[in-house]
Order: structure tokens, then sequence, then C-alpha cells
């Protein structure tokens, strides 16, 4: 990957040279604790240089041109830094609050209009009981083999609707099977995710 | 709040993975808001987001990408805190979830209800919909009922006040109906006061009665 920041105006930061080794090491939920408290801009390098080209993957793959998706990652990355206040370590791991960023970002730009959230304040509320969805550390080969254990079919309703954000309805129509169908398959699919989430704890 | 009728697991992936109309989004944030059950459930379910997100094959970033992004991070953030988040602790005596507030104000009172059929008032959201569904609020007076209907597509009610039975059960505030083509049902208001439900549909209801069949050119519902 190129460290593409040396030219950096007035900050004399170190460089990071050992995070491609270290990378599947970090615990990025730690680290975007430490940067809400710190507000240290070596730590948000870090954060970008592992999630802004995923992020912009994502985006990409939910049918936005270059140019678009290059930009809501930006958008997406500064809300990173304006609200890491928010994050909270107990409820979900850095790439889900991450992922949530660029969700709405993404969606309230292809709608041009704003996709109803159950705001990132509700985050900082009484913690209902301990859910153990059982995420934990990440490695980004985990999810693949999470979904190679699905049957091929509940996979694909899961990429169409995360990847390609299709509705329900959508989805019944492009592959030519009843609603019920679609519902059904996403719910299994879901809740075999979950069930090896809590397996793996 | 003692909620029992709670999101379908299809209906929260779809949502999570933000792929839902903004209309059907709509009731489905305003449940996660007063339900604390459901807030759960869709954080795992966004983690498998996460998860996705993680996995992906990282997209080249132009070069100066980063230098852009850091000559802004001092600049004042636009603060934009949502009129939801401004009257958060203001309204929930009043049952209105914060993310209709955007769309309704924070009064369940000062609604410009309109009249379809005696005892049934609507009032339409001004929230985009897919595929000819609906957005809005219902009030029913206490012993009618929705006509009778089965549905082409998804169709969620959100209980604001007041209460109704069908052929599934009771919904109180709170509660969600989360449906499909598979149930066919005709919600009876049965409680001494009138029930305010938020309701969403991806795709027109179909009608069993004739009254029904004349009255939804007009009323959509």
């Amino acid at each position: 990957m190129k460290q593409g920041y040396e030219k950096r105006s007035g900050e004399d930061l170190k460089k990071p040279t050992t995070i491609l080794q270290q990378e599947a090491l970090i615990d990025w939920s730690d680290l975007l604790s430490i940067l809400a408290l710190k507000r240290e801009k070596e730590l948000y390098i870090q954060i970008y240089q592992h999630f802004a080209p995923k992020i912009k993957a994502y985006i990409i793959r939910l049918g936005m041109v270059n140019t678009t998706a290059e930009e809501l990652m930006q958008e997406t990355m500064l809300s990173v830094w304006h609200k890491a206040h928010l994050y909270d370590a107990s409820k979900a791991v850095a790439s889900t609050w991450i992922f949530r960023l660029a969700r709405n970002k993404s969606i309230d730009w292809m709608r041009k209009q704003k996709y109803p959230d159950y705001s990132l304040q509700d985050w900082l509320e009484e913690p209902a009981e301990n859910n153990n969805c059982g995420e934990q550390l990440i490695t980004s080969d985990r999810m693949a083999k999470i979904i190679k254990q699905l049957p091929e079919k509940q996979g694909q309703v899961i990429y169409m609707s995360f990847y390609e954000g299709r509705s329900h309805v959508e989805i019944a129509a492009r592959l030519g099977i009843p609603l019920g169908s679609v519902k059904s398959r996403i719910r299994l699919a879901s809740q075999k995710i979950k069930m090896i989430w809590k397996d793996e704890v | 709040m003692n909620i029992n009728h709670h999101l379908d697991e299809a209906t929260l992936v779809s949502y999570a993975a933000g792929a839902m109309s903004q209309s059907m989004a709509l009731v489905v944030a305003c449940h996660i808001s007063m339900c604390n059950v459901c807030r759960d459930r869709v954080y795992s379910t966004e983690a498998i987001g996460g998860m996705l997100l993680e996995s992906l094959e990282p997209a080249a970033i132009s070069e100066d990408a980063l230098n852009k992004l850091l000559a802004r991070l001092d600049e004042e953030p636009i603060v934009q805190v949502s009129k939801a988040e401004e009257r958060l602790s203001s309204t929930e005596q009043d049952n209105v979830p914060a993310p209709l507030n955007d769309f309704i104000g924070n009064s369940l009172n000062e609604i410009n209800w309109k009249s379809i059929l005696p005892g049934i008032h609507y009032y339409d959201i001004s929230c985009k919909t897919e595929f000819g569904g609906v957005s809005r609020l219902l009030r029913i007076s206490p012993g009618k009922s929705m006509l009778l209907h089965s549905h082409e597509g998804n169709e969620l009610t959100l209980i604001l006040r007041g209460s109704i039975t069908d052929e599934v059960g009771r919904f109180t505030v709170g509660d969600i109906a989360d449906l499909d083509s598979d149930i066919e049902h005709q919600p009876l208001v049965d409680g001494d006061e009138d029930c305010i439900c938020l309701v969403a549909t991806d795709a027109p209801l179909k009608f069993k009665t004739l009254l029904g069949k004349i009255v939804q050119p007009i009323t959509g519902f």
C-alpha cells in the first residue's frame, strides 16, 4: 500500500512504518476508542489506511462511480473523526460502527433523502443487557469463512442486501422467487451467522 | 414499555443493510428507538455489515485523498443536531419516537388529519415509498376496524397510541406488526381510545371486500 501522507502540512507525525506487519494484530475498536480520547492524527491515519480502501470498495459495490465513491469515503472518514466520541466499544466493533457511517452517507446521497436512523446518541443511553453477539477481534477472512458455511442461496440474499442495497421485493423480482422465500432465506442466513458467532465466543 | 411484538429477522437484516425504502426504514427506526430488545438485535445485525466491510478487497484510493482529508479535520464540523435529537427528552411522554419527529413534529395531538371513512383518519407522511407503497399515520376510533386485506409485499404497523387486535394477537404501544403476503388480517381497535399507528407498505394492499376495492383507489390503503 502506498503511504501517501508524507507531505502533510505542518505536522510532524511519526511514520507508522510497521503498520502493515502488525495489521493482523491490531484491535481497531481499541484504536477508535483511544482516538476519541486523544484526538491524535497519527492514530487517525492508521485507521484511515485500514478502513478507507474498504469503505470505498463498499460504496463502489453499492453502484457508485469512482469519483463519488472517493467523495463519500472522505465524508465517511470525516465523520469518523468528528463522531469518534460517540463510539462505544461495548456496543459494536469498529468495523460495524464505520459500516454504519458509510451506509448512511451512501444511502443519503444515493436517494437524496435521509435514511431513518435511531440516532447515534442512542448509543450513549443506558446499556441494555450485554449482547453477546460474539463480535470480537475480526480478521478479514473470518466473514468469508462464515459466508462459506452458508448454503449458496442464503449467502446470495445477504450479499444482495448488504452489498447491493436491494429490498426484499427487489430481490424477489430479481431472483424470480416469492417474497416469502426471500425472507426465509435471509432469516435463516442471519440466524446462522449469529449462531456461528456465539459458538466462536 | 412492555413490548411483545418485535421485528422479523428478515426485516432487521434489510434495515441494517440499508436496503429499505425510506418509509419502511422509518417504521423500523421508530420501533428500535422504543424497543431495547430490537435495539440489541439491530446491533448484532449491523455487525454482519461490519464484517462484510472488513472482508472487502481494498479499493485504490487517490494519492492526495489523505492530505485533503487531514486538511479538513480541523474545520468546524457542521453540527447537525437533528430535530429528533433536540427533542429527544421532551417527546417521550407523547410517544412520538425520535425518528418520526423529523416528519411530524413532537406531538400526536397536532396532526392535520384527513377523514376517509367514519372513524378512520389518515395523515400522509412525506416519506419516499417504493413499488406503490404507502407511508402514513392512521387514527382509528374504538370498535372500528381496518378493512380486511392481505399483502403483495411487506407491511409494517407500529402502534403509537391505543391498541388493536387482529388474527395475530393484541398490539399495544411500541408493538410492531411485521407482516407479509402470507397473512390476511383485519385489525380491530379494541380499547376505549383512538388508536394511532404508523404504517408503511412496499406494495399496494389487496382488499377482500367490495368496499375495500372501491375505497382503495382513493385511500391507497
